[in-house]
């Protein structure tokens, strides 16, 4: 029978025994309730807690899931193959991709395939990273950038235009052929570190 | 007659009406700035910031919050009584202002080349007019609670009545010792009468009263639970809007200034300067008088605000029986030994005899506590008494303990 009994029983009753029903009339001492005081009036003297927010902007942690952005290889060809992978992942169906194939005169990312559409609906978005996890190229990451909101739904859907990276020095806008000499196999591997003159076919 | 007093007795008529006008111009502006004060000291000790948007650091929130409540849709319920519920905040308003006439705020000052006291009149009865002005003061409330034709502003009108009415009682009691030490119920008198100790030193426990019981008096937490936002949505002013809440939410702050005022008036030596501090009258002339009058006022706000940033609201029973049955019986104990020692001075007992009866009022005072003390902690105990069960003659569960003894 003694092994059914719950451990530490001892205490418990020891703390039913000393436990005092409630008189409703019992308070603390009148010094310690003036305490208080000190608290609030201490507080006065801290620093407040608030940040002024659109005067100063928070800086976020560096991993902080922000809006995203969808990278290009050095020479300015994006790096999303249009796989939907991501719209896939998606939990709350926020992605929606359209891929097409690259051809000959509008060769958009390195490879076979590009997107033609790229939308991300911000009202659905969960900021979960998960797409991020899905994405094959690295194509699709997230910024630090938090200020997303807006004033109307259809703004709140955002374009590729709207996702793509900037172009940076030596970067060129796409569509235009690759590298010269190389394969998607060397983009993915790191291999094309700058833009070739022979692929600036706009001049 | 005080000095004072008959400095004011040959006021010209454009005097008197400019100094209507500047006490009723100092009185809003006076509530703009409490807003506004109250907003960011509790802020701050709620490790917040506070309004500090609109002009430097904030300081005409006031004025905009009172511009926003004015361009608000005024709205009337179909079941108020259409002429009491314009009424009510009317009253409300009116009143509270009135209590400002009597309060003295400056020494002796040069008023556009007119010697004089920055007081509009000075009655024999002064603070008995400020006492019926504030009882006045709670027709607004009481009005405004029946003529919304609704529950929850009738049961707030209901307290708050209530509790100004019978904090009033303690507030009023807590005059008389002031009066006797006096001699008089002229604020310009009581002022006079503290040129040597404050009543704040000399009647502490008058003081410690006033300064509780007009906290009950004005609404204000922790006492505000007539507008309870959890219990009671607003109170009697929750079928307010528009410029008539803005007109109670006005008299609500000049009558916190008021009984500041008062309590400064009779229990901090009212514009004169703090001992020790005399010397700036005479060097910066009668004027600077006013800035101490403004910091004890202000002083008195700080203790509204600190409160209201500490404490959490009392219970309704809670609240009328410490009014009735701690301050009054307190208070007219206190009145009791402060006229004894009056008379006792008056009728030239020695000072063995003063002591004598002050120690046995210490005394007395030690026993009652002792005795209350004890019975308090016997009562605790009869609580915690928990009587023998006679065995049921019925099977019932068995008890852990039961079980426990069986083993």
């Amino acid at each position: 029978m003694s092994e059914l009994e719950p451990k530490g029983s001892d205490a418990i009753e020891r703390a039913n025994a000393e436990s005092v029903p409630a008189s409703g009339q019992e308070s603390a001492p009148f010094l310690k309730q003036l305490k208080g005081f000190w608290v609030t009036f201490a507080t006065m003297f801290k620093k407040p807690l608030t940040i002024e927010y659109p005067e100063i902007k928070p800086e976020t942690q560096p991993r902080f899931h922000g809006r995203h952005q969808l990278n290009r290889y050095a020479d300015g060809l994006e790096k999303c193959i249009g796989c939907e992978l991501c719209a896939w992942a998606c939990p709350a169906d926020a992605i929606y991709v359209e891929g097409e194939n690259n051809t000959e005169d509008n060769q958009v990312s390195p490879g076979e395939r590009h997107a033609k559409v790229y939308q991300i609906n911000y009202l659905r978005c969960i900021f979960c990273g998960l797409c991020i996890e899905a994405c094959p190229t690295r194509a699709l990451t997230m910024t630090n950038e938090y200020e997303i909101a807006d004033d109307k739904r259809e703004k709140l859907i955002w374009e590729k235009e709207d996702l793509l990276a900037p172009l940076r020095q030596g970067m060129l806008i796409p569509p235009h052929p690759m590298y010269p000499g190389t394969d998607h196999h060397s983009y993915y591997r790191g291999e094309v570190t700058e833009s070739h003159p022979s692929q600036d076919v706009a001049k | 007659m005080t000095e004072y007093a008959s400095l004011l007795l040959d006021d010209p008529i454009w005097l008197v009406a400019v100094k209507a006008l500047l006490i009723f111009v100092l009185c809003v502006l006076l509530t703009l700035l409490a807003i506004w004060g109250e907003r960011r000291i509790v802020a701050r000790m709620q490790l917040r910031v506070g309004p500090n948007r609109v002009g430097p650091f904030g300081l005409v929130q006031g004025l905009a919050d009172g511009v926003k409540l004015a361009l608000k849709e005024d709205l009337i319920p179909k079941a108020a009584d259409k002429v009491v519920f314009i009424l009510a905040p009317i009253i409300s308003a009116s009143t509270c202002f009135l209590a400002f006439a009597v309060i003295p705020m400056t020494g002796k000052v040069i008023f556009f080349g007119e010697e004089t006291v920055f007081q509009l009149t000075d009655l024999s009865v002064g603070v008995l007019y400020i006492l019926a002005a504030a009882s006045v003061g709670v027709y607004g409330i009481v009005l405004a609670g029946w003529s919304s034709g609704s529950t929850y502003p009738l049961l707030g009108g209901l307290r708050s009545s209530a509790q100004v009415i019978s904090y009033e009682i303690a507030m009023g009691l807590s005059f008389v010792a002031v009066f006797m030490y006096a001699g008089s119920m002229s604020t310009s008198e009581i002022v006079e009468a503290q040129a040597q100790w404050w009543n704040a030193v000399v009647l502490f426990p008058s003081f410690v009263i006033y300064v509780i019981s007009m906290i009950g008096e004005t609404n204000r937490a922790p006492f505000d639970l007539a507008e309870a936002e959890g219990e009671l949505v607003g109170g009697f002013h929750t079928e307010y809007s528009s410029l008539k809440f803005a007109l109670f939410f006005l008299a609500e702050y000049v009558n916190i200034m008021a009984v500041s005022a008062l309590a400064t008036t009779l229990f901090l030596g009212g514009p004169s300067a703090p001992p020790g501090l005399g010397f700036t009258e005479s060097w910066l002339g009668g004027w600077f008088t006013f800035i101490w009058f403004i910091l004890k006022v202000a002083l008195f706000f700080f203790l509204f605000v600190w409160l209201r940033g500490t404490l959490p609201r009392l219970r309704y029973d809670q609240f009328m029986k410490f009014g009735w049955k701690v301050l009054i019986p307190v208070n007219i104990a206190w009145i009791l030994i402060v006229a004894t020692l009056r008379l006792m001075t008056q009728e030239g007992a020695s000072r063995f005899m003063l002591a004598g009866f002050i120690i046995t009022v210490v005394v007395l005072v030690m026993l009652a506590t002792t005795i209350y003390e004890s019975s308090k902690a016997r009562a605790e105990a009869a609580a915690r008494f928990v009587p023998e069960m006679p065995e049921p003659s019925f099977p019932v569960p068995e008890l852990p303990k039961q079980r426990r003894g069986e083993l």
